[in-house]
């Protein structure tokens, strides 16, 4: 019998599951009921991603029960965890997305695959019938004949969580939704979270962003290094009791003490009247030597659209760059890295590392001249060298220098993405998001790079939209709204406060 | 294409562009030549793209599954040798003729599908290297000569067995033509209207969604090549039917032309993936470009350059859009 204690509630009993050279998860419990929504919270690699892939029936190989309703249930395949009403909507959404079919048949996918025993025929009408229905019931407007290949993120978003409640869904797990989400449409992603949640459905979230947590959540669960550290409703915490429990030390301040202790020099790197297609809409800005001048903006604003026209990356990019009175033309990413220019883009993986190459060789990937002898052969012992020093320097936790990237950490991969500049030495540095999927500890070494750079009187302009971190690291800042600069603000003096009200657009009547 | 305006005059192109070259070049060549336009010129035009269309309706579906058949055209010529064989060899009738034709075909089909599933290949280099081998095991079944009715055996005997009237029925309108409607139909009712069609395209578009939607990913790669390897046969067959002779390589150069047919067919409606119809179209513009370029008496020899153009823009406006 089942008891009233134990209806809708989905339990997960000493989960174990190890992986070669790691134990993933070690005897986790972890509890989530109908109704409410519960955050999941943990460092990179604290094992929350694997803890719902274990839920979601993606591995089979883990010890330990789930229970829902109080019975064990056997979850080993995607199959088992959908049919319980399990469902999982991944950061990623492109993997679980077919872009040349339409929205309808996204939605309906499983409904094709395991709801047609014995039938060949699809019925057009009535899987668009019963897609649009889905979207009605989300408060979702997107045409379901529209192939997916044409929509925002936001959109194939909404696709997936619509597949996903298509069929039995009583528990939802969003893994980081809102990571690349606008805030317009973070607060739409939030509402549907609050209409499930009446619906009676269980949703687990997943997210790096501490706000987000206490807006949307009912209860939490902190976890580190495989293990579950601390849990229960969230009102019982604050943020920096969450950020402590995952970083399992007292947090002393994330930002660097020496980030404005730096004195200023003259102006050495200014632009003026950087355009580039509608999304740059005529940009000045100056930076001084070892002055960390921030970008502030929204997903959305045109702050990556204006470090890669800086970087000579965007073929349409129109303005006059000058380092040190001298103007500089500028291309292609090429001439750009000639003039001491330096770029670590935010898509990391795709644009800032060889993922498939080692620790050495992505370090030393600018600046091989240093290690050629006798004129012509590249000395791999003389680039180890370098890169072990460097790996030291930077802290990128490692096995040796010999590691592919591919097997690091977020942190560890944005660590060599930078280290690669700081072995080229260039005057100006362009930091686009640099902390993005990065852990707290990470993020806080990633800052003290960056302020040691500007340090030595190099030239730093750092665009993010996490405001707290240009309010924390900035000596000033420009606010981009709409591919403007909208406001320039002295950060010695403004606060985390004013950069988001001018990011959204407020403040300038 | 920065515009708005661009944006949509481009998506519009692509869409009806295809449609709009055929009904163009029927225009001009209709106006330059006094018999383009005449009825038997274009049951004339029909007959010339069957084969291809057949062929190429079997690469569209490998390609659905995101696979690509490089060995269609030494699948047609094997089974063109085989079922010619089978009549002019063994005395066969039509019906055991055509069923071991496509018997061999099949056979093809899982040897590909084996080999590219199993291994993991990329299915374009795979394929290319079955290409050869079957190629060769076209030349050597047929030991390098051209089977036809009455041909010399290589003991000195000349060959007995008698071509079917049926068989050659096959290759001669109206024929000819229905069996490449029903292929193109079938295929759409079958990549479109079932389910399988639509665990295909799936596949296609995304194959890890599809294995952790729980679709048996390999199964449909397999019953894909399989399903090529069958049009590639019967388009050797009908091929054979059309000559009544089993040439040397005869399959060969209809490997081209169907790649072609089946690219320009991607952008058709703005379907922007493979599609029976959409192959279908691209033969028309292929096979109306050809004989309209004969009618104005351009040298055959030049023809490659036109279709070899024909197929660079169709992949160039493919991938453009892919990346806009």
């Amino acid at each position: 019998m089942v008891g009233k204690a134990e209806k809708g509630l989905l339990e997960m009993r000493g989960i174990s599951i190890a992986f070669p050279g790691v134990q993933a998860l070690d005897g986790v419990n972890f509890r989530a009921s109908a109704g409410r929504v519960h955050a999941l919270i943990g460092a990179n690699g604290a094992g929350k991603s694997t803890l719902m892939k274990v839920l979601s029936g993606a591995y089979d190989h883990y010890s330990g029960e789930i229970l829902l309703d109080g019975a064990p249930v056997r979850i080993r395949s995607p199959r088992d965890a959908k049919d319980l009403g399990i469902q999982t909507v991944y950061q990623e959404v492109d993997t679980a997305l077919v872009p040349t079919l339409s929205v309808g048949e996204n939605i309906m996918m499983e409904s094709l695959a395991y709801d047609m025993k014995g039938k060949h025929r699809v019925d057009w009408k009535k899987l668009h019938r019963e897609a649009a229905a889905v979207l009605a019931r989300l408060r979702a407007d997107i045409p379901t004949h529209k192939p997916v290949r044409q929509l925002s993120l936001a959109e194939k978003q909404m696709t997936l969580i619509a597949r996903a409640v298509s069929r039995k869904c009583r528990f939802l797990v969003l893994d980081e939704p809102t990571a690349p989400l606008s805030r317009a449409e973070t607060e739409r992603l939030f509402g549907l979270v609050r209409l499930l949640k009446a619906e009676g459905v269980g949703i687990i979230f997943i997210s790096h962003r501490l706000p987000e947590l206490f807006e949307i959540c009912d209860e939490v669960t902190i976890m580190r290094d495989g293990r579950v550290v601390a849990g229960g409703p969230i009102g019982g915490f604050t943020e920096a009791q969450i950020v402590e429990h995952m970083l399992g030390a007292k947090l002393e301040r994330q930002f660097p003490a020496s980030a404005r202790a730096r004195t200023l020099g003259e102006v050495r790197f200014e632009a003026r009247g950087g355009r580039e297609g509608g999304k740059v809409k005529g940009v000045d800005l100056c930076i001084r030597a070892g002055e960390i001048g921030g970008v502030a903006g929204l997903v959305g604003a045109g702050k990556t659209e204006l470090c890669r026209a800086l970087f000579g990356a965007s073929p349409g990019a129109e303005g006059e760059l000058f380092l040190d009175g001298r103007k500089l033309r500028i291309r292609s990413p090429r001439d750009a890295v000639r003039a001491g220019i330096a770029l670590v883009p935010e898509e990391r993986r795709r644009e800032g590392v060889f993922v498939d190459d080692s620790v050495a060789s992505n370090l030393t990937a600018v600046s091989l001249d240093p290690y050629v002898t006798s004129g012509w052969r590249v000395s791999v012992a003389r680039m180890f060298e370098a890169a072990r020093r460097w790996i030291g320097r930077l802290g990128i936790k490692t096995p040796d220098e010999r590691a592919k990237v591919r097997d690091l950490s977020g942190g560890n991969q944005q660590k060599v993405a930078i280290g690669k500049w700081l072995l080229a030495d260039a005057e100006v540095y362009l930091f686009d998001e640099p902390t993005k999927g990065v852990d707290v500890g990470a993020k806080r070494e990633i800052y003290e790079l960056i302020a040691a750079l500007a340090a030595r009187g190099k030239c730093v302009l750092y665009a993010s939209g996490e405001l707290a971190e240009i309010a924390g690291l900035a000596d000033r800042a420009y606010v981009m709204y709409d591919g403007a600069v909208v406001k320039e603000l002295d950060m010695r003096e403004a606060d985390e406060d004013q950069l988001l009200l001018y990011s959204a657009g407020g403040g300038l009547a | 294409m920065k515009t708005a305006a661009g944006h949509r005059l481009f998506d519009w192109f692509y869409k009806y562009g295809t449609l709009l070259t055929i009904a163009l070049l029927i225009v001009i060549f209709g106006l330059a030549t006094d018999h383009f336009l005449s009825g038997t010129n274009i049951v004339t035009i029909l007959r010339s793209i069957s084969i291809v269309t057949i062929i190429a309706v079997g690469l569209t579906v490998s390609l659905a599954v995101g696979g690509f058949d490089l060995s269609i055209g030494s699948t047609a010529s094997l089974a063109n040798a085989v079922v010619l064989s089978m009549f002019v060899w063994y005395g066969q009738s039509f019906g055991v003729g055509i069923l071991v034709g496509l018997l061999f075909s099949l056979a093809v089909g899982l040897v590909n599908a084996f080999l590219v599933i199993k291994f993991k290949m990329q299915d374009m280099l795979m394929t290319l290297a079955t290409m050869f081998v079957f190629q060769g095991v076209a030349l050597t079944y047929s030991r390098g000569a051209t089977i036809s009715q009455n041909m010399i055996l290589p003991n000195g005997d000349y060959a007995t067995g008698q071509i079917p009237a049926a068989f050659s029925a096959l290759g001669k309108v109206p024929w000819i033509i229905i069996v490449m409607l029903v292929v193109v139909l079938a295929a759409h009712l079958f990549l479109t209207h079932t389910k399988h069609g639509r665990y295909m395209y799936m596949i296609g578009g995304n194959s890890e969604a599809a294995k952790l939607t729980g679709i048996a990913v390999s199964k449909y790669r397999l019953l894909a090549y399989v399903i090529s390897a069958l049009l590639a046969g019967l388009g050797g067959i009908v091929l054979g039917a059309r000559v009544m002779s089993a040439e040397v390589n005869s399959g060969a150069p209809y490997l081209m032309d169907a790649v072609a047919a089946a690219f320009i067919g991607y952008s058709v409606f703005g379907a922007g993936k493979p599609n029976p119809f959409g192959t279908f179209a691209g033969a028309v513009l292929i096979g109306v470009l050809s004989n309209g370029l004969i009618m104005l008496s351009v040298p055959y020899y030049a023809m490659d350059i036109v279709k070899g153009a024909v197929l660079a823009a169709a992949l160039a406006i493919t991938y453009y859009k892919r990346s806009h």
